[in-house]
């Protein structure tokens, strides 16, 4: 283009012989350019892929169709008794980014909801001992596409692994953090609970669940008590590598009485430490 | 009461400076997290005015966080240069702003003050500051630094060449490291974000940085960040290390939070001098800090989360770093609500550090659940541009895969060349030319450098995967 005195070029655009290097990496490399710009095709591509994960962020849960597709899986609802519906002490969206204390509290009605449940609906003296060996919370988090897509296939993949596992109703949590959980799991006195909860989306990644799982959960945790898997979805940790993962580290934290970072998940191989070669193209 | 201001019928009373400092905050949703932001627009104007009639002296008798319970307050404190702080002892914090602003104030007075300046008299004088007072004093503040170049000289910008890949596959972050140096990037440091952080992955890497930079003679440095405990082990491990890296906050609680305090960076310091692996300077730290990082602690005893953020920068300051930025945008939006606060907060820390004698660079990034876009992040970039700014980061496609974020891209620096014809360290703008990659006026070549285009014709034919 420097030979061109007009300004009339066929393609003001300059490609890069690179980009072929996409087969190593995600990152958007060799995109090319205009001037020293973005080419237009690559401008818009990631201002679709930001609005995809603004949506993924904004837009609600939709809670009725969320346990509509768990009623009618059969593999879910043969294990599960009941579904609460809850909601946190964020009223909606705006006040949930800013107060992630409130996020990972319940609002009082929900409390009420499930103390009713808990004591039979009568207020009556109930056993305290652990009534369920696991309690499954769904929360919304900051991707509730992350949830709307994987939670019921993740399920299914999952709960055949935990035939020997008793467990609460499920629970789904609006504008919820993920501590929440550890106030539901403690109020339906599940001996262990995980947390399924949309992640803060990335560019590539709008619906990447995160699964949490506390043993003995109560109110005032840190994280350093939670157990995380994360990435759940079908370009990401596949749903059955995620199950194998999340029963490894259930039946771990059962026989071990507990959570968080004494409790090692052994189930990855470091493939970063084994690769036979550490060379690469740059230096070969 | 000390901190009062009466305005006609109405007297508005301060507990301390802490609360004064907070409350003449520009808003921002961390202070509003913490609960110390003024109650309403009119107790902040009336804060910054209370702030403004505070002698600079008032700062060295009353520790925002108590002497014998913070090593950071120590550090400021025991370090003050008395016969630097000589020549702005008598003012206000308002006259500190009309002398910062005033033509006695040139870069070789603000280079001699400098070390009179407390963390806490920096974050005063920037809350009575409007966004072009920040710009305007921080393009005087002239900080220069060097390892294998030569870092902050008037007119230049530098980049840091931000090649993460979510597993550390060594060619998908050799493919980044490519891209990047092609389209000009990577003066500043080639600083790689392991996903998997320990000793073993952060030597790998490592390795491979120090074995491209070897081969095509690139006159810059690089930096694994891991924890700073892992990086003096690597060293202790023979590992090529040129920069160790710490995240760095404002209070003792912040860094014991973090996993290491004061003596440690001495320590991975030394180590890293030992090397002498500099050829044109010895500055061998990187710091990254960020407003919110005390308050996410539960570490910030009160303060306002910018004042936090600032005194971090006087434990960057000890240990002459080559590289500091603020992550400005990372934190989310319980700390940086916007756009508008983001930004804010960008010109806050630049301005601050460069104040305080530190080589600052900026991320200029958002995350999906800020109210932020591109256009936000173009303009923080255009207004630090302007204002003198070290370095910023550059990735590929402003999308970071590994820390999903988004960030300045190899793109982005280029645009600020070409409008604020910033150049990049000269020791790499001569090997950008050499290497036929960049020419003058920031054109780049269409045609790929010959060493180049021999290590992807070494490929084997692509995959057809895409």
């Amino acid at each position: 283009m420097k030979n061109n005195s007009t300004g009339f070029v066929e393609n003001p655009v300059v490609e890069n012989p690179w980009r072929r290097l996409r087969e190593f990496t995600d990152a958007r490399i060799g995109l090319g350019r205009a001037g020293v710009s973005l080419p237009t095709k690559e401008l818009l591509e990631f201002q679709l892929s930001h609005a995809r994960a603004r949506d993924a962020v904004h837009f609600p849960l939709d809670c009725d169709g969320l346990i509509s597709a768990i009623e009618d899986s059969d593999v879910i609802s043969s294990r599960v008794s009941d579904i609460h519906r809850l909601h946190s002490r964020a009223s909606d969206r705006m006040e949930y980014l800013q107060r992630p204390d409130l996020g990972r509290r319940l609002n009082e009605h929900s409390r009420a909801l499930l103390q009713h449940d808990i004591s039979g609906g009568a207020g009556s003296d109930v056993d305290v001992s652990s009534e369920y060996d696991l309690g499954i919370v769904i929360v919304d988090g900051l991707s509730s596409l992350a949830v709307q897509q994987n939670v019921v296939p993740f399920l299914e993949t999952l709960l055949p692994h935990l035939y020997d596992y008793s467990l609460a109703p499920i629970s789904i949590v609006e504008q919820g953090r993920v501590a929440v959980g550890d106030e539901v799991g403690e109020l339906l006195n599940a001996r262990c609970v995980i947390v399924l909860i949309g992640e803060r989306p990335g560019l590539s990644s709008p619906d990447s669940l995160g699964l949490y799982l506390t043993y003995k959960p109560h109110v005032g945790l840190t994280d350093a008590a939670r157990n995380c898997i994360s990435n759940i979805r079908p370009a990401g940790l596949s749903y059955s590598e995620a199950a194998r993962r999340t029963q490894y580290l259930l039946d771990e934290s059962r026989h071990l009485k507990l959570s968080g970072v004494n409790l090692k998940d052994r189930t990855q191989v470091d493939v970063v430490e084994t690769v036979s070669s550490n060379k690469n193209f740059l230096i070969s | 009461m000390k901190y009062s201001y009466t305005a006609g019928q109405q007297t508005w009373h301060f507990e301390n400076l802490a609360e004064v400092m907070a409350k003449a905050t520009p808003a921002r949703s961390g202070d509003r997290l913490a609960g110390v932001i003024a109650r309403s627009a009119e107790e902040r104007v009336i804060a910054q005015m209370v702030l403004a009639d505070v002698p600079l002296k008032t700062f060295l008798n009353e520790a925002l966080v108590p002497y014998e319970d913070d090593e950071v307050t120590r550090l400021i404190i025991d370090e003050h240069d008395a016969q630097a702080f000589s020549a702005i002892s008598h003012l206000t914090v308002g006259d500190f702003r009309n002398w910062l602003l005033s033509d006695m104030a040139t870069p070789d007075v603000l280079t001699g003050v400098r070390a009179g300046i407390t963390p806490e008299m920096a974050a005063a004088v920037s809350k009575i500051m409007r966004n072009q007072d920040l710009i305007l004093v921080a393009k005087k503040c002239h900080v220069k630094t060097a390892f294998r170049n030569t870092i902050g000289l008037p007119g230049h910008l530098s980049t840091r060449l931000q090649p993460n890949h979510p597993t550390d596959d060594v060619n998908g972050i050799a493919a980044s490291i490519l891209d990047g140096l092609l389209y000009g990037n990577g003066d500043a440091v080639i600083g790689i974000n392991p996903a998997t952080d320990n000793v073993a992955q952060a030597i790998k890497l490592m390795t491979l940085m120090d074995e491209v930079i070897s081969k095509y003679e690139i006159p810059t440095q690089s930096c694994v960040l891991t924890h700073v405990t892992n990086t003096i082990e690597c060293i202790e491990a023979g590992a090529p290390v040129d920069l160790v890296f710490q995240s760095i906050g404002g209070t003792e609680a912040t860094n014991s939070s973090f996993g290491f305090n004061i003596a440690t960076l001495a320590e991975a310091q030394d180590a890293a001098l030992s090397l002498k692996r500099g050829t044109v300077g010895n500055n061998v730290m990187y710091f990254e800090t960020g407003q919110g990082s005390s308050l996410s602690a539960n570490a910030h005893h009160g303060l306002d989360q910018q004042t936090c953020e600032v005194r971090a920068y006087a434990v960057a300051r000890k240990f002459n770093p080559l590289l500091i930025n603020t992550v400005v945008g990372f934190i989310g939006p319980e700390y940086l609500f916007d756009g508008k606060e983001i930004i804010r907060a960008g010109l806050e820390d630049h301005f601050c550090a460069k104040l305080l004698g530190l080589p600052m660079g900026c991320d200029v990034c958002y995350t999906n659940h800020a109210e932020a876009d591109q256009n936000d992040m173009d303009n923080l970039l255009t207004l630090l541009g302007v204002a003198g700014c070290s370095f910023v980061m550059g990735i590929p496609g402003s999308d970071d895969i590994m820390l999903n974020y988004q960030t300045t891209s190899f793109h982005d620096a280029l645009y600020a060349r070409r409008v604020l014809g910033s150049q990049p360290a000269p020791e790499f703008a001569q090997w950008l030319a050499r290497m036929q990659i960049m020419g003058d006026a920031f054109v780049l070549n269409d045609a790929l450098p010959e060493p180049f285009a021999r290590s992807l014709n070494s490929l084997p034919p692509a995959s057809g995967q895409h």
